[in-house]
């Protein structure tokens, strides 16, 4: 039957409208932009100047305003791929074990004997006790201080892995919580980053998560990715630190609870630090840039309410003494204390310019990194670059649509008419669901969509040579029962060619990193759209088509 | 009677047979070319597989670039291996001169630094004060060592879902046709890239599967019409069956091909150099890929033939409800 029922055709309309509808903001991209920027300026609560309410008022608010998103190197910007060092963080979190232990195990100094620390790999918490026949009962009270793992896939299992050696307990982190603790130190380095980088103002970055520690940060606009390497390549980690002493050797030895550091602006000066932080960055409320007292820059810093205690107590009973300020591994500055600071604020001197303190004061507020990070890839391009590949790509796709509806219609006349509309509508959706899902537009993506142009027409073109061939082979069949049977026999054809292409395009998308996804995304929404277009719009068409002209024969 | 442009004529009677031994021994002698030429003179590796930087720098200036003068500029910088390209696309104004630099991955460094990329292009203003740097992309050696992989793993996943797939539609028989014909039209692209050094990065890669996926589109279809005429005329010989299916098909394969490199042709003058290679790759496997579906397929499947007598019944009547198709 020619005829598609009521309810059919109404559906089909209703889909083709609607992406229609929603691929229309396309076509005004910069105006939609404009609006979208500056609704997304007004939810946030600025103030908006004339030009962003102009750009507002551009576009309706009623109409859909989702616009493809453009990739990087259509739009020019910046793609930075990090790797996060997790293992940093099992080091932190074993070295803040070591009190907790020690006074555990120095409680029972009496069976145990004398407690040490010794040195070990970063990591591994090696605690040697002085007999070595109880150190069943040593490992007895480490286990007490031993926690299950809080994560859904460590179920049963404990945090930390304790055994003996001799008259030596190792502990470390247990796998369980290795993976539970790369978690959160990549949860915790996707929300810095993502902070730091919306701090910078930059429009609409994308940082995703990629694999198990990786970080995947486009910046769209940045004018390289240097720029932005400076400001999230920085862990951030600030500490207050009690000073033992001094020294020029960096090598001198310290005991196992002391660190040696350099200073940030005297070369060939250390300071021997103890190693557990009195306060770290971690409990800053805010920082903002300002000035010390001789007007030089300087950042200052407010503490929640329990660091404030902390280090009010520190000062009262430390007067006199220095105290560094430790930023990533590096003294900024070591103050004598000279009163009791009560209040838990302060300021940061350290002979920075203005902008040291202001990314300074950012970094702080945005929170510290919990690892470092490694960058294993850098991609930056310029606008104009961009600029030239949409035109080159836009025009491509013109001629190319021109060339294949010409061809078309030279072929098969209007049913040539009918596939080209279908093949408009066909890219139409591409741009609609683009759009919508928020997916990315790449110059590979453009291809994508040139060679769905190629291919969007086979499945018209199996169709309508079936069509011929059953007029050719039954003199006398209708037009009607040809076309029928041109979509009928055409199906399995089209079907196991589409599956085909879908399972590729699949695979695609699945193992292809950057603009292999780029294009796969747009490739496997053209194989759908392509399908539904062939099959039903242009059914339709020729259906509507039919009804109307009741041709006795047909021409093909 | 209306015009219609008919590449092919209505009933064509092609023996593709014929030349069976030309044919199959053209594509066997294109295959083995290639891997020679691949092994011989090797792919030249983008920074994508090699690890590395390109920056691509532009230039207003009139007169010709003069590569010489750029390498001059770089050498006491003392980066190791240098490739210096100049980019010629008929889009450029006439004034607009892009060159490209690939250095070799920095030993102990993942993505090049910052003041390397400063100081090149501060190196290279002494031969053009007004060059820019209008992008630059790079890769450390442990992603690019990944990215080897991961390309090769898509292709052997995607040739896997296919034979998989076609296997469970068609019989195994097809699917070993289909899957060599797969095998053939990637290593004769491959082959191209090794003999004319075409840069050969990721998204050659990303070329390499559409054209699979193209080929095989073009391959089961005529399958498709080989199932169907397999069951209409139970009697004929395997061989006429297969030159009536193909001879039957081969008007769309005309039109899908044309009109698929009326796209990818125009893509392929007026899409810019940034993607060039990767149109090309398309192009070039456009063009193998429906002579393998006519030339290569086949004739793997009539080579191990196929076990006619057991009543089979059309795998696509389970998927498609056929009630109102006539029987004839």
């Amino acid at each position: 039957m020619l005829h598609i029922s009521l309810w059919k055709r109404v559906l089909i309309l209703i889909i083709v409208l609607i992406g229609v509808v929603f691929a229309a903001p396309n076509i005004f991209y910069n105006r939609v932009e404009g609006h979208n920027d500056a609704v997304a300026a007004a939810a946030k609560g600025e103030s908006l100047t004339p030009e962003q309410q102009a750009a507002q008022a551009g576009w309706p608010d009623w109409l859909p305003s989702d616009i493809v998103n453009l990739g990087l190197d259509l739009r020019g910007g910046a793609q930075l791929l990090a790797e996060v060092n997790v293992g940093e963080v099992y080091k932190a979190r074993v070295d803040a074990l070591w009190p907790e232990f020690r006074k555990a195990l120095a409680a029972e100094r009496g069976t145990l004997g004398s407690i040490r620390r010794l040195n070990a790999d970063p990591g591994v918490l090696r605690i040697q006790i002085g007999n070595a026949d109880q150190i069943a009962e040593a490992q007895k009270i480490a286990e007490t201080l031993n926690n299950p793992v809080s994560s859904l896939t460590g179920v049963g299992q404990k945090t930390l892995a304790i055994t003996t050696e001799g008259k030596q307990l190792i502990i470390q982190l247990s796998d369980a919580e290795k993976a539970a603790t790369d978690d959160r130190t990549m949860q915790q380095s996707l929300e810095i980053v993502r902070r730091r980088i919306d701090a910078a103002g930059t429009r609409e970055p994308t940082i995703v998560r990629e694999g198990a520690d990786r970080i995947l940060i486009q910046v769209p606009g940045a004018s390289s990715a240097q720029e932005i390497k400076q400001l999230i390549g920085t862990t951030a980690k600030l500490t207050f630190n009690s000073v033992i002493g001094t020294s020029s050797n960096p090598n001198e030895a310290v005991g196992s609870d002391q660190e040696i550091l350099p200073s940030a602006d005297q070369k060939g000066l250390y300071y021997i630090l103890d190693s557990l932080p009195v306060v770290t960055g971690e409990d800053l409320t805010d920082a903002r840039p300002d000035t010390d007292q001789n007007g030089y820059p300087a950042v200052a810093f407010r503490f929640n309410a329990s660091a404030a205690r902390t280090f009010g107590d520190y000062t009262q009973n430390n007067i006199g003494k220095p105290f560094a300020i430790v930023l990533d591994n590096k003294v900024i500055s070591a103050p004598t204390i000279q009163s009791h600071i009560a209040g838990g604020s302060g300021i940061i001197t350290g002979r920075f310019t203005v902008k040291e303190a202001t990314d300074l004061a950012l970094l702080l507020r945005a929170g510290a990194l919990p690892a470092s990070m490694t960058f294993l890839e850098e991609r930056t391009i310029g606008p104009e670059l961009g600029a030239d590949s949409i035109a080159a790509g836009k025009m491509a796709a013109a001629v190319g649509a021109v060339l294949v509806v010409v061809f078309m219609i030279a072929s098969y006349g209007t049913f040539g008419v009918f596939a080209s509309l279908a093949l408009a509508i066909n890219i139409a959706l591409i741009f609609a669901i683009l759009s919508v899902i928020g997916g990315t537009l790449t110059l590979p993506g453009i291809a994508g969509i040139v060679l769905t142009m190629g291919t969007a027409v086979d499945a018209n073109v199996l169709v309508f040579e079936r069509i011929r061939e059953e007029l050719r082979n039954q003199q006398k069949a209708k037009a009607a029962r040809a076309i029928e049977l041109g979509y009928e026999r055409a199906m399995s054809a089209i079907v196991d060619a589409n599956v085909t292409t879908f399972l590729t395009a699949v695979i695609l998308f699945v193992l292809g990193a950057g603009p292999v996804r780029g294009f796969a995304v747009t490739f496997l929404i053209g194989i759908i759209t392509s399908v539904f277009t062939a099959i039903w719009v242009t059914r339709l068409f020729v259906s509507i088509w039919f009804a109307r002209r009741r041709p006795r024969e047909l021409v093909l | 009677m209306a015009f219609r442009l008919k590449l092919v004529p209505e009933k064509t009677t092609f023996d593709f047979f014929r030349h069976q031994k030309l044919t199959f021994g053209f594509s066997v002698v294109m295959v083995l070319a290639s891997l020679v030429l691949v092994l011989t003179m090797g792919l030249n590796l983008g920074i994508d597989f090699r690890g590395g930087t390109t920056i691509r720098t532009e230039a207003d200036q009139t007169e010709p670039v003069d590569i010489g003068a750029y390498r001059q500029a770089i050498a006491p910088l003392d980066l190791g291996d240098v490739l210096i390209t100049q980019v010629y696309d008929p889009n450029f104004r006439a004034d607009q001169k892009v060159v490209t630099i690939r250095i070799q991955a920095q030993d102990g460094q993942e993505a090049i630094s910052p003041d390397t990329q400063a100081k090149v292009l501060e190196s290279l203003k002494s031969v053009n004060k007004d060059i820019k740097i209008v992008a630059t992309e790079s890769i450390g050696p442990k992603v690019s060592g990944e990215l080897i992989w991961t390309a090769i793993w898509s292709v052997l996943a995607a040739v896997a879902a296919i034979l998989i797939y076609i296997w469970l539609r068609f019989e195994w028989q097809f699917s070993v046709g289909a899957v060599a014909a797969l095998i053939h039209d990637v290593t004769v692209t491959v082959g191209i890239f090794a003999l004319f050094q075409i840069k050969f990065d990721l998204s050659i890669i990303a070329a390499l599967l559409t054209i699979l996926g193209y080929s095989i589109n073009d391959t089961v279809v005529v399958f498709d019409r080989l199932r169907e005429n397999l069951v209409k005329y139970k009697k004929m010989p395997l061989r006429e069956v297969m030159n009536l299916s193909v001879n039957e098909t081969l008007s769309r394969t005309v039109m899908t091909s044309g009109t698929t490199l009326l796209a990818l042709i125009s893509l392929l003058v007026l899409g810019g150099d940034v993607i060039r290679n990767f149109v090309f790759a398309m192009t070039w496997g456009v063009i193998v890929g429906t002579y393998s579906s006519v030339y290569v397929a086949k004739n793997i499947v009539l080579f191990i033939g196929l076990d006619r007598n057991k009543e089979k019944k059309d795998p696509s009547e389970k998927f498609f409800d056929k009630t109102d198709v006539a029987t004839d």
